[in-house]
């Protein structure tokens, strides 16, 4: 044998043929639902974030203050040693426009996905959020955030406790182990 | 260490397309007889089977692995399913290297499958389960995201300008007009790139590969048997993988640390010491187009934040001087997850073989490197094939 | 490790909100046209490995050949085995148990699965019985499983 296959096969189809049954399908709604257990550091985080605070674990051996925390250390491979609170501000690492939402729709205004370093905890600690009462043309890498927290009353202990990050005004920081752009 | 040598003696695969007929264990049989025909082999040579596949979800069926496993010519065989999300397709390659290389059989069929066009209302369902259940999906995030978070932070620590990375689809769309299984082979410019709609900035749509069916596979083969069923067998000559941390958001998105991680245990394998004079042809993972660039850095093929610049200058076009995705890549060929890595691997095969087609990467290319990664963006899979056995 | 005070025990709910749409495929499309159209029933056979397979499939497992001889098998066979749940999907108790049959049709190699019908008890069946396939109306047929309501006692 030599040259390339030439022979590739495969059958492809149009949506069309589909919603107008050109072909046989069948279909599947699975009714699956879970109960998923939060476990310790995830517990208390969640029970934290109730009381309007941000907790970290963290590592006497590597020095590491962990956000999400964890009840052990992935580098060190042993229990992490306390329990730290840590501050509701942080500096932008990352962030998107997204246009798209969870389910495909396309979003006139955009979602604003970013990865937030965490004030107290490690350099590069970082937890996903979104941002919010900021122009998203305005957000930059090294932009500085406060958590904006739902009224006591309305929290149930999950990270939508916090309702987004908004830029806390005029500050810019260099980020973890970032240099400046050039 | 004592291996045996293994050699890729045949590839196959389907097309790739938005929407298949085929069932999934059609399309696995279709890569796979396709594999052993090119080798001229049937499937009572075979003494092993891998089967790749990412999520159950996406084809919607559980125990997928076994489900998938005759059309994979598994039929009262030793099988074996790995995964490890986007980066299977070049695992699977790992994992039938160290059933032949090991000594345990003569002969292994890996073959990758995914179909995606099963997930309704949109595979995007499915993805969404990579977050953390508990402190991330409750946010309604979707798989753009962690993509464009990426992009931006590698933009932002190097300040890499979004045309830059547009240069990536206009290659590979354009590389992949001459393969015959692609789903997306276009000639297109950066300004229609730019032009497309921004899904999640700056990632735009044309930068994005699609959803996609299809499957993809090779046959393996220890020494004696490579050399009696033909005389062009291409080496494996180094495999390596790595996982980093799924607490994504605990490390620095701008460098994959772990494909360098994975791509050092396969360099040294092979004997490779010097990666960027030593490699011919790289098939990096690209189902983004940043990703394409971010990955050559971590294959120690570009300086950290300098692979847009080779780029621009031509170094990764087909006939320069690393050809990079001359396939077409996921962006151009298509991504069904698993059966994308694989693809890679065949076309490494295809090309150092001198078998590419119109794909032919000029100046008989001795060695190339293929990789892929996946799973929260933690894993870095990587594979490199040569005409040399070393 | 020491157990963190304030903690309470709690799970997160949780669900993959997706759903599948299965094409039969080109075996598929062969048995459920037969199936569909004819009220027949189609597999595909192996000369080589004597096998035949139905529902129809397009390539053999045993040696991967294609598979192009189409057989239609008479809608009779031989229970090969049989159950009666008494329990739904969600392990809820059923009010009168479902019975199931594997059924070997003569002309085939392989084994179907489906309904057994008018029977409500396991004196009333024998392994190794005869049975025939009860294939509902054409008007009610959409080229599904389904369009085979199960398999009597012949
Ligand atoms: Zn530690
Ligand atoms: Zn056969």
């Amino acid at each position: 044998m030599s040259g390339e296959p030439r022979t590739v096969r495969g059958t492809p189809l149009e949506l069309a043929d589909l919603k107008k049954g050109k072909v046989f399908t069948t279909a599947y709604v699975p009714k699956i639902q879970y109960a998923w257990d939060t476990g310790v550091a995830i517990g208390r985080y969640l029970e934290e974030l109730k009381n309007g605070r941000l907790i970290a674990r963290r590592c006497q051996r590597c020095q590491r203050t962990m956000v999400p925390p964890r009840m052990f250390c992935e580098r060190c491979f042993r229990s992490t040693d306390e329990w730290v609170y840590v501050q509701d501000t942080g500096t932008v690492n990352t962030f998107s426009l997204c246009y798209v939402s969870w389910d495909v729709r396309r979003l006139k205004t955009p979602e604003i996905p970013a990865v937030i370093e965490i004030d107290g905890a490690s350099p590069g600690m970082g937890i996903m959020h979104v941002l919010g009462k900021v122009n998203p043309k305005q957000v930059r890498v090294g932009m500085r955030v406060r958590a904006v927290w739902k009224p006591p009353p309305q929290r149930t202990g999950s990270i939508t406790d916090i309702l987004y990050f908004a830029p806390i005004k005029g500050k810019t920081t260099k980020v973890g182990t970032a240099k400046k752009p050039r | 260490m004592s291996m045996r040598r293994v050699a890729v003696v045949g590839a196959g695969m389907t097309k790739f397309m938005r929407r298949a007929l085929e069932t999934p264990k059609e399309l696995a049989w279709l890569a796979a007889k396709g594999a052993l025909d090119s080798a001229g082999m049937t499937l009572d040579q075979i003494q092993g089977v891998v089967h790749g596949t990412a999520p159950d979800a996406f084809d919607g069926l559980h125990m997928k692995g076994e489900y998938l496993s005759e059309g994979s010519g598994g039929w009262k065989k030793p099988y074996l399913r790995c995964y490890v999300g986007g980066g299977t397709g070049v695992y699977a390659i790992a994992q039938g290297w160290f059933q032949v290389a090991s000594g345990l059989f003569d002969t292994a069929l890996v073959v990758c499958e995914e179909k995606m066009s099963t997930c309704l209302p949109h595979p995007q369902a499915a993805f969404l389960t990579i977050f953390d259940n508990i402190t991330e999906q409750p946010l309604k995030p979707n798989l753009l995201w962690i993509f464009a978070l990426e992009q931006n932070r590698y933009m932002a620590r190097h300040g890499i300008r979004v045309e830059e990375i547009a240069r990536v689809s206009v290659k590979n769309k354009r590389n992949a007009l001459g393969h015959p299984s692609a789903q997306l082979g276009a000639e297109l410019t950066v300004k229609d790139v730019l032009a497309s709609e921004i899904m999640a900035w700056p990632v735009h749509r044309l930068m994005v590969s699609p959803t996609s069916d299809g499957a993809a596979a090779v046959v393996l083969a220890a020494e004696d048997v490579a050399k009696r069923v033909t005389d062009k067998p291409v080496w494996i000559q180094g495999v390596g993988w790595c996982l980093d941390t799924t607490y994504w958001t605990n490390r620095d998105l701008y460098y994959p640390e772990y494909v360098e991680k994975a791509a050092w245990m396969a360099y040294h394998m092979a004997g490779i010491r010097e990666p960027r004079q030593e490699i011919n042809i790289a098939e990096p993972y690209d189902p983004f187009a940043y990703k394409e660039l971010h990955h050559l850095e971590g294959l120690q093929l570009a300086p950290k934040g300098k692979a847009p610049q080779l780029l621009a200058d031509g170094v990764f076009d087909r006939d320069g001087d690393l050809p990079s995705s001359p396939s077409g890549g996921l962006l151009g060929v298509g991504n069904p997850i698993a059966a994308a890595g694989t693809m890679k691997v065949c076309e490494l095969f295809w090309q150092l073989r001198g078998e590419a087609g119109p794909r032919q990467v000029p100046g008989k290319p001795r060695r190339g490197v293929a990789q892929a990664w996946g799973d929260l963006m933690q894993v870095g899979t990587v594979v490199v094939m040569g005409t040399a056995q070393l | 490790m020491k157990t963190p005070k304030n903690t309470e025990t709690r799970t997160w709910p949780g669900a993959i909100p997706l759903e599948s749409l299965y094409t039969a495929g080109l075996g598929g499309q062969v048995f459920f046209k037969a199936l569909k159209e004819r009220g027949e029933i189609v597999g595909t056979r192996c000369a080589s490995c004597k096998q035949v397979y139905v529902p129809a499939r397009v390539f053999c497992e045993r040696c991967f050949a294609e598979l192009s001889e189409q057989v239609t098998v008479r809608p009779q066979g031989t229970l090969v085995s049989f159950t009666f749940s008494n329990f739904n999907r969600d392990a809820q108790p059923l009010a009168r148990p479902q019975a199931l049959a594997l059924v070997r049709l003569d002309e085939a190699s392989t084994v179907l699965l489906h309904y057994l019908l008018k029977v409500t008890d396991p004196t009333q069946v024998s392994i190794g019985a005869q049975v025939k396939m009860v294939i509902k109306p054409k008007a009610k047929r959409t080229g599904s499983i389904l369009d085979i309501e199960g398999f009597v006692l012949a």
